[in-house]
């Protein structure tokens, strides 16, 4: 083994790169008939349901493209989903956005998180392609000058300035501790309440803070129990406002409860138990039966997928038609030609009405409101919308 | 007034557990120089084997009395908890005992990953409820309140901690942990068998471990996998405080990090017109463990051993 | 087989044309290698390399401190954080600044080495489970204050963190986008790569020049026995400080480069976990050893994405679904290869000559 015999291993080292390399070439070359439509959303870890929620309303919005015989630019037009997994981790949003971007999609819906939905819009912003979040709410998203940015739920602004006005005027509230769990939701959430309630002629007596990691809030609650206010409201998710409410009532304090949509749910109440009674929460956008097309929805998803609606389906169900319109209107998936046509779109979905503000919010997005009552979440009012 | 008093409760409340913990770190620290990183875990393990055991008892519609119900499952987390400890010694710990004091310390946080990582594996991701089997009644006490669960937190915790001096200090199998920690060659050499005095350590601060598992669960009503690393962390932080290696030290460490905690959290908003709030409730913890450890490393009571070689 | 590749070795080796040859082989495989990633398995591994070299630097920064000088740093991340959150806030519409990269990355490396002369300063007198336990702590108030220091007065915008980092941007050519050069186009994942890797190896023969320095040598005397060392007359004190601030330094580095390749950074990226991953990556490649560590560092920085791509397809095949998500799985595989390795190669899985004699003979230094 001496010099002559490395230089031949080299060069069919070369030679073998270079075959690999011009055969990935031709095969990027191929056209692919069908039309990529991307969807990104955590498919594991422990909110895989809702993203594999969100990626059952993109595809039954597909199928029911592919069947309705779109033309575009003269031809018939067949859609293919790319689902890419972002695990709800920042890190992996950018990444798994630039696989969508390298797959050549001609649209994305996604991401399920602010957090991933975030970082990626930057991919999509610099490759020029439409993103439709079906579920992020944090305003910074729509925010940052993208013109590729869009979502079809009320943001946490529009959440929290809801909260605020009906805190005040409707639960009559005067004096109000706010509590958040130092996390871009929660935070954001709280902020825009106190906004909100200051605007609406209320008082906000103290400010307190907890973590995504605490389970014990005694020493806050005991501080704001001392400040004497007529309520609470809580920025952060159900596994922090169940305790809360718990410890809320052993220290015997009266005030009302109010939080958004981190502690609208069904843990919420399992955490609390019997102390859950009586809180108020909000959520974005109305439930499905309050939906102008949600009870034929829901039929069509359990027909179709054999399970229920978990959370976000209808807004990733309307995301994608949204963006399939576009294209229809454009007669094009060059998102140079639908992007203008999108930013102007007005959609009858099945949550609402899609059109989308000069940021890419949706216009007028509804909120609504429940209490706790006998262990179930009573619908209360829609606000909005 | 009653609101000063009311952050006392909390703050002894939350001590205990502390307390409790505390006890687990420094007796290992005590007898082996070993900050065993993976205890907090085990609390984590022990509160998640009951929170099972109550949900399967439940389940099979046996009428079991509640304190009969929570007393089963508190013996069964106790049992599991004891192996637990037992096995994390002799698989990460024993066979490193020569080593440099850096290897038992990783495969100590290996150890901590993998426990979590299992965990999850096995009772998922979510938050558990933890059924009421007392009920939390709150009761008045000048003005503040307290609920059963506390006040029964506070009195096992004190119990639990007299018992465990009577057994370091009346007992032959105290005397022989004392033995071992002063000296475990010497130790050897009078006829002490170290690897079962080791290995009994770590079952009993496991136990301990279980019992805080089971108190803090049911106080709070929830159990999750992670619930251990962040309350290791502070019972460690609250052993460091009153002295590791030293009992009496964990107790008065873990009372103490429990009001510092619960006071700094309580009026630290107020006392800075707003300018640091409840936020910043974590980082007393560590401020105070980096205090302690610059200005006094031996901890308020004094430590046992000085440095080890 | 063997033979040959034996003789192979040993020409490689020997040979100074062969050195030259393979030096400059290696270089243009690294040279082609986004290129050939890009168009082979797409884009998303340029920027999963990216990562990993950012990774790499962070490991080989910690492994000054653990491995060269034996004290376990577990809030190794925060240095990170301050490189990034020092480029973040000078370089994005936050404040409205737009300082250059070749302001901020020195500017947050010194700020890192200041910050590690802080932690180290107090905890100079501790043994090392007191020091892992102290770091971790300093680690999490760094956290904490970067994720609340947005009231009163708005510093880092809190959870929120900051967005639109400028990329950085060398003579006119801007990483955030797609450059060209005689007809080659280079987008801004080719372009980090580029300085990623160049900084890397720098980072590389700092360390490797290091290790045989008289500070290197006075770092591994401390290690093995601090009062001999201080006996021999080394300034313990400054000789630990120093393995503090360097270590800072290049965390602080690869935190600025990370502001520039991700334009978003949030306290969520700096959490105790990723302290332990950097740890898991030194002591997994070799503790002390530049090149295992290195290999720790690529290895599992690329593990995730590796996972996703076999183990979760192997597991649909086998089960019909994923029982293990990739997630679980890496920390699963983190948490027995520190106890694995610490049991069986507590030297690492390539580890330095010298430390391989240390930690196998029979009566190791600090045994009780």
């Amino acid at each position: 083994m001496k010099e002559g015999d490395l230089s031949v291993h080299l060069k069919t080292a070369v030679v073998g790169a270079a075959a690999a390399l011009a055969l990935v070439l031709s095969g990027c070359g191929k056209k692919d008939e069908a039309i990529k439509i991307g969807h990104a959303g955590p498919l594991t870890g422990p909110v895989a349901h809702l993203g594999k929620d969100n990626e059952n309303g993109v595809r039954l919005a597909l199928d029911e493209a592919n069947a309705a015989n779109i033309m575009l630019g003269g031809k018939k037009a067949t859609f293919a989903m790319q689902s890419e997994d972002d695990q709800a981790d920042p890190k992996q949003g950018p990444i798994v956005a630039q696989k969508l971007v390298d797959a050549k999609v001609a649209g994305v819906i996604g991401h399920l998180n602010s957090g991933t939905t975030i970082p990626a819009s930057k991919i999509y912003h610099d490759a020029g392609i439409a993103q439709i979040s079906p579920s992020a709410t944090n305003v910074t998203y729509t925010h940052q000058g993208f013109k590729t940015a869009f979502r079809v739920m009320a943001n946490d602004a529009q959440q929290g300035k809801v909260l605020g006005d009906y805190a005040v005027h409707k639960l009559g509230a005067k004096n109000i501790a706010i509590i958040d769990d130092r996390s871009a939701y929660g935070q954001g959430l709280a902020d825009e309440f106190e906004k909100a309630a200051k605007a609406a002629g209320g008082q906000v007596v103290t400010r307190e803070f907890t973590g995504t990691d605490k389970t014990d809030f005694n020493a806050i609650l005991t501080s704001i129990k001392g400040k004497n206010p007529d309520l609470i409201f809580y920025g952060g998710m159900d596994s922090q406002s169940g305790p809360m409410m718990k410890q809320i009532k052993n220290l015997g304090i009266g005030a009302k409860f109010l939080t958004g949509d981190g502690g609208q749910t069904a843990e919420f109440l399992k955490l609390a138990g019997d102390a859950a009674e009586g809180a108020y929460a909000s959520s974005p956008g109305v439930p499905l039966d309050k939906m102008p097309g949600g009870k034929a929805f829901a039929e069509k998803y359990k027909a179709k997928f054999n399970i229920e609606i978990q959370l976000y389906a209808p807004y990733a169900y309307d995301a994608a038609n949204v963006l399939l319109e576009a294209m229809k209107k454009a007669d094009s998936t060059d998102p140079a030609k639908y992007l203008p046509i999108l930013a102007g779109i007005s959609y009858q979905g099945v949550t609402g009405n899609v059109a989308f503000d000069e940021n890419g919010d949706i216009k007028g997005g509804s909120i609504s409101l429940y209490q706790a009552k006998g262990g179930k979440w009573e619908y209360l009012d829609t606000v909005g919308g | 007034m009653d609101i000063f008093l009311q952050q006392i409760l909390n703050g002894l409340v939350l001590g205990s557990v502390y307390a409790l913990v505390a006890l687990g770190y420094t007796m290992v620290y005590g007898i082996l120089g070993l900050i065993n990183f993976a205890h907090g875990e085990v609390v984590m393990v022990g509160a998640l084997v009951s929170l099972s055991v109550v949900e399967l008892l439940l389940g099979t519609n046996l009428g079991l009395p509640a304190p009969l119900l929570g007393v089963v499952a508190l013996v069964v987390a106790i049992g599991v908890c004891m192996a637990l400890g037992f096995s994390i010694e002799r698989i990460a710990y024993r066979p490193l005992r020569r080593a440099p004091r850096l290897a038992p310390l990783i495969t100590a946080i290996g150890v901590s990953i993998l426990l979590q990582t299992l965990a999850m594996l096995i009772w998922g991701r979510r938050y558990h409820t933890v059924p009421a089997l007392i009920p939390p009644t709150p009761h008045a006490v000048a003005g503040a309140t307290i609920t059963n669960v506390q006040i029964l937190i506070i009195v096992v915790s004190a119990l639990i901690m007299a018992g465990l001096m009577g057994l370091v200090h009346f007992t032959r199998l105290g005397r022989a942990m004392r033995a071992t920690a002063e000296n475990p060659v010497v130790a050897g050499l009078m006829g002490v068998n170290i690897n079962r005095i080791i290995s009994a350590t770590f079952m009993i601060g496991s136990a301990l471990a279980a019992v805080a598992g089971v108190l803090v669960s049911s106080n709070y009503g929830v159990a999750h996998y992670y619930m251990g690393f962040v309350l290791g962390l502070k019972a460690f932080t609250a052993a460091v405080l009153g002295g590791i290696g030293n009992l009496p030290g964990a107790m008065v460490g873990g009372l103490l990090l429990g009001l510092i905690e619960s006071l700094g959290a309580g009026y630290i908003g107020d006392l800075t017109g707003g300018f640091l709030g409840s936020h910043y409730q974590d980082v007393f913890a560590f401020l105070v463990l980096i205090m302690v450890l610059v200005f006094r490393p031996t901890g308020l009571l004094g430590e046992r051993l000085s440095e080890r070689a | 087989m063997s033979a040959r590749w034996r003789e192979l070795a040993h020409w490689l080796r020997h040979d100074r044309r062969a050195k030259w040859l393979g030096l400059l082989s290696s270089g243009v495989a690294l040279a082609v290698l986004p290129f050939v990633l890009d168009a082979s398995v797409g884009r998303t591994w340029v920027r999963v390399i990216d990562l990993a070299l950012l990774y790499t630097m962070l490991a080989l920064g910690l492994n000054i401190v653990v491995g060269f000088a034996g004290l376990l740093d577990l809030g190794y991340i925060a240095f990170y954080a301050v490189g990034a959150y020092t480029y973040a806030l000078l370089a994005s519409p936050h404040f409205g600044l737009h300082l250059p990269w070749w302001v901020l990355l020195p500017a947050g490396a010194v700020l890192a080495a200041f910050f590690g002369v802080v932690l180290g300063a107090p905890t100079l007198r501790l043994r090392g489970d007191y020091l892992a336990i102290v770091t971790l702590g300093f680690g999490e108030i760094i956290r904490i204050f970067l994720n609340n220091l947005n009231a009163p007065i708005n510093i880092t915008n809190g959870p929120q963190g900051v967005n639109l980092i400028d990329p950085i941007d060398i003579a006119g050519v801007s990483f955030g986008r797609t450059n060209s050069l005689l007809g080659i186009s280079f987008p801004g994942t080719h372009l980090h790569y580029y300085l990623f890797l160049v900084l890397t190896v720098l980072v590389m023969f700092v360390c490797i020049r290091l290790e045989d320095s008289r500070l290197g040598r006075a770092w591994v005397a401390i290690r093995e026995d601090e009062i001999a060392a201080l006996a021999m007359g080394i300034n313990t004190r400054n000789v630990k400080l120093l393995a503090f601030a360097m270590g800072a330094t290049f965390g602080g580095v690869a935190g600025g480069l990370f502001s520039s390749l991700q334009g978003f950074v949030s306290p969520e990226s700096f959490v105790v976990w990723e302290s332990i991953t950097v740890l898991c990556m030194v002591v997994l490649g070799g503790m002390g050893h530049v090149a295992g560590v290195v290999l720790g560092a690529l290895t599992l920085a690329t593990l995730p994405e590796l996972l996703r791509h076999t183990a979760a397809p192997m597991q649909q095949q086998l089960f019909g679904k994923v029982i293990l998500d990739p997630e679980s799985l890496r920390m699963l595989l983190f948490g027995l290869a520190l106890i694995l390795v610490m049991l069986l190669r507590p030297a690492g899985l390539w580890p330095s000559p010298t430390r391989r004699r240390e930690l196998t003979s029979a009566h190791a230094p600090g045994a009780v």
